[in-house]
């Protein structure tokens, strides 16, 4: 008996040790807060259906699972581009300002070119990468060479972004309808391949975003690059000590980065789905795209870890599907930016938390043996 | 001369907020804390101010004295907001930068949510009117009358007592002197008796009060008293970060700053008016984009030679000295 108590002892300090399960501790603290605020939210704003309106945010996405994938492609892509440049230690908000251009691009392509189907929608998508790389180049390019601030300058490029392609796509005749003050649909030749499941939007870049998140871990964690770069996030100034090219590898990760969201945008423009207004059109109305943001919050629940953001994604893109349902009980589905929002504020500091919680189990365990030690001790004499 | 009249008299509304945020911005960075929540404070504290121009607007009160009374709602709300970040950045020592971002995500959608369910509209919609036509007697004064007191808001000549206040709290007393030192120096700071964790305290909650005020007087200056989830403050708060910087995170220097910003803005939303630029038929989308672009280029020049505070976004562990 004893001997199992002190088992179970030592692998709790085992627990409380492993650096992956105090972040992912961490995560799961940040989501239940999150999700806590929420529920209170719902308290607050309409007391009798709020745990009906609770439970059809936590669980109201099992019933739409196809959705659920088709929504979280975007936002997958957001969060491995903030991630990625994470782990080099840069904050690229401007995954919103990428999205955008890479959507614009998809979309140029799609209605501008006649292609042969078959290739008409891999070009598009080549065409985002490209777009998003080159708005993803900017803040790296004056990151590297003039050492300005990256968060401020993407934030700058979102808006130029957003104004830009609302410009561009309100004077291109072909592709803007002033009567439906949108743009004309995609043809059917530059849609993404449906995977044919019925009632769902679900399609092949589901798929695609996933192999490209197994390649990015690939390129973090087997490759020397992404050696370099992770030790640059570690410590800009040993890493630079150490030979390793900071500017070039500066530029190098924007741009990946940026390329990675604006695939986010193609894969979000490209999608064949039946929801009004969410793909294969898109509505200039100078607001910034909320998917850019969205990855924020994605690459913090994954802790940066291209595979964790897999599954944040599906988690964040799960309770929003529940947050939009929930507007059968009278909720607006706003709630669930604001829960987002309180998870990254709580993700922000919950490794500081959950640690600081493992010190008090710890204590607590420590002075129970001793008490256990000292009663022992005394009946001994 | 009327061109000029008009673009000064609607400059500066639109410059008293920048102004005010960046300044806000100024103390918080000084003592040490980046302030990335600047947007999301300025929204908080322009919803409830307006919030409370919604509830009054109707009682037989001068509309002016009203607005002073809704920019203390709004400092003492962007106070409370403000606050978040300082739990957040000095107790808890998280990421100031990403803090600041989930900060500035969670109003507008809180916005939409609370006027969605309330109100069943995107904002809040009041119909006071706090534009001022002329000030008896400055008004008449030849160049200046035109230029400074009239078709203007209250919110200018506040805007610019809280620069004149600003300049002395932060050069001319001891707090000043040492809010700057917390964000050089900490440890420096330490050793010498000051409490650094208070000071930088201080330094967010000066910008929650002048994030507040700021984002209200946009909505005053800029909105004509309205709020709204979905356009927000339009990028203010982080224009107001860039103004800070071209700054160089100094009061008068900021001023200018913004004043330049302003001067880009209204000349991009009255170009059909002015006769020279309307000549030229470009698309005034290019005009919109042009704070931004303006921005970027500020940066590119500026941050060679940038004085940013040393010490700011690290977190203070007394630990370390």
């Amino acid at each position: 008996m004893q001997n199992s108590k002190n088992n179970f002892s030592a692998s709790m300090k085992k627990i409380t040790k492993s650096k992956w399960l105090s972040s992912f501790s961490a995560t799961l603290l940040a989501i239940s807060l999150g999700l806590i605020f929420g529920l209170i939210v719902m308290v607050v704003a309409s007391p009798t259906d709020s745990f009906s309106g609770f439970g059809m945010m936590l669980f109201g996405g099992f019933s739409r699972l196809g959705n659920v994938f088709y929504f979280a492609t975007p936002i997958l892509m957001t969060g491995l581009s903030v991630g990625f440049a994470f782990k080099m230690g840069l904050f690229n908000i401007g995954a919103s300002g990428q999205y955008t251009m890479g959507l614009f691009f998809a979309l140029y392509v799609g209605i501008m070119f006649n292609l042969p189907s078959g290739i008409h929608w891999i070009v598009c998508i080549i065409a985002g990468l490209i777009g998003g790389m080159i708005w993803g180049f900017i803040p790296g390019l004056l990151k590297s060479l003039m050492n300005v601030n990256e968060v401020i300058t993407s934030i700058m490029t979102n808006y130029i972004g957003m104004y830009l392609v609302d410009m561009l796509i309100r004077n291109n005749g072909k592709m803007f309808v002033s009567s439906k003050a949108r743009t004309a649909y995609i043809p059917a030749t530059a849609q993404l391949p449906s995977l044919g499941v019925t009632d769902s939007n679900v399609n092949i870049a589901i798929i695609l975003a996933t192999l490209i998140a197994i390649i990015l871990y690939i390129v973090l964690y087997k490759t020397t690059f992404g050696y370099e770069l992770m030790a640059t996030g570690h410590n800009k100034h040993a890493s630079h000590y150490a030979g390793i090219n900071y500017k070039r590898n500066t530029i190098l990760t924007m741009v990946i980065a940026g390329g990675l969201s604006g695939l986010g945008g193609a894969f979000a423009i490209l999608a064949p789905s039946n929801i009004p207004g969410s793909s294969m059109t898109y509505e200039p109305i100078n607001i910034i795209a909320a998917n850019g943001f969205n990855g924020i919050a994605v690459a913090l629940l994954g802790n940066s870890h291209p595979i964790g953001i897999i599954f944040s994604s599906l988690f964040i893109s799960h309770i929003q599907r529940g947050g939009t349902r929930a507007s059968l009980f009278g909720y607006k589905p706003e709630i669930i930016d604001v829960v987002i929002a309180v998870i990254i504020y709580f993700s922000a500091f919950a490794l500081v938390m959950s640690s600081a919680i493992g010190v008090v189990i710890k204590k607590r365990k420590e002075r129970k043996a001793e008490a256990v030690n000292t009663v022992k001790e005394i009946e001994e004499a | 001369m009327d061109t000029i009249y008009y673009l000064v008299q609607n400059m500066l509304p639109v410059a008293i907020p920048l102004l005010l945020v960046a300044l806000g911005g100024m103390f918080c960075e000084r003592s040490g804390v980046i302030n990335i929540a600047l947007e999301g404070i300025m929204l908080f504290g322009a919803f409830f101010g307006c919030l409370f121009i919604l509830l009054t607007q109707n009682a037989p009160i001068n509309p002016q004295l009203l607005l002073f009374f809704a920019m203390f709602v709004a400092a003492l709300t962007g106070v409370l907001y403000s606050l978040l970040l300082g739990f957040a950045a000095i107790n808890m020592r998280a990421d100031q930068t990403i803090t600041g971002t989930a900060l500035n995500m969670m109003i507008p959608a809180a916005i939409l949510l609370f006027s969605k369910m309330k109100y069943n509209s995107d904002g809040i919609t009041t119909n006071i009117n706090l534009y001022i036509r002329e000030i008896p007697l400055l008004s008449r004064i030849p160049v200046i009358g035109d230029l400074f007191f009239q078709k203007t808001y209250l919110t200018v000549y506040i805007g610019f007592l809280f620069l004149v206040i600003s300049y002395i709290i932060f050069y001319k007393t001891k707090f000043g002197l040492r809010l700057r030192a917390c964000g050089e120096h900490p440890h420096a700071a330490d050793s010498v008796g000051i409490n650094v964790y208070k000071m930088r305290y201080s330094g967010v909650i000066i910008s929650g009060i002048l994030g507040g005020i700021g984002g209200f007087f946009y909505a005053v200056g800029v909105m004509d008293v309205n709020v709204n989830g979905h356009t927000g403050v339009a990028g203010f708060g982080f224009l107001a970060l860039a103004v800070m910087i071209f700054g160089q995170w100094k009061p008068i220097r900021i001023m200018f700053a913004a004043l330049f910003f302003a001067f880009l803005r209204t000349l991009a939303y009255s170009v059909p008016l002015i006769p020279f630029l309307d000549a030229l038929k470009i698309n005034q989308d290019y005009y919109k984009m042009l704070p931004y672009v303006a921005t970027l280029f500020v940066l590119i020049f500026t941050s060679k030679k940038s004085r940013a505070p040393k010490a700011e976004g690290i977190p203070y562990d007394k630990g370390l000295r």
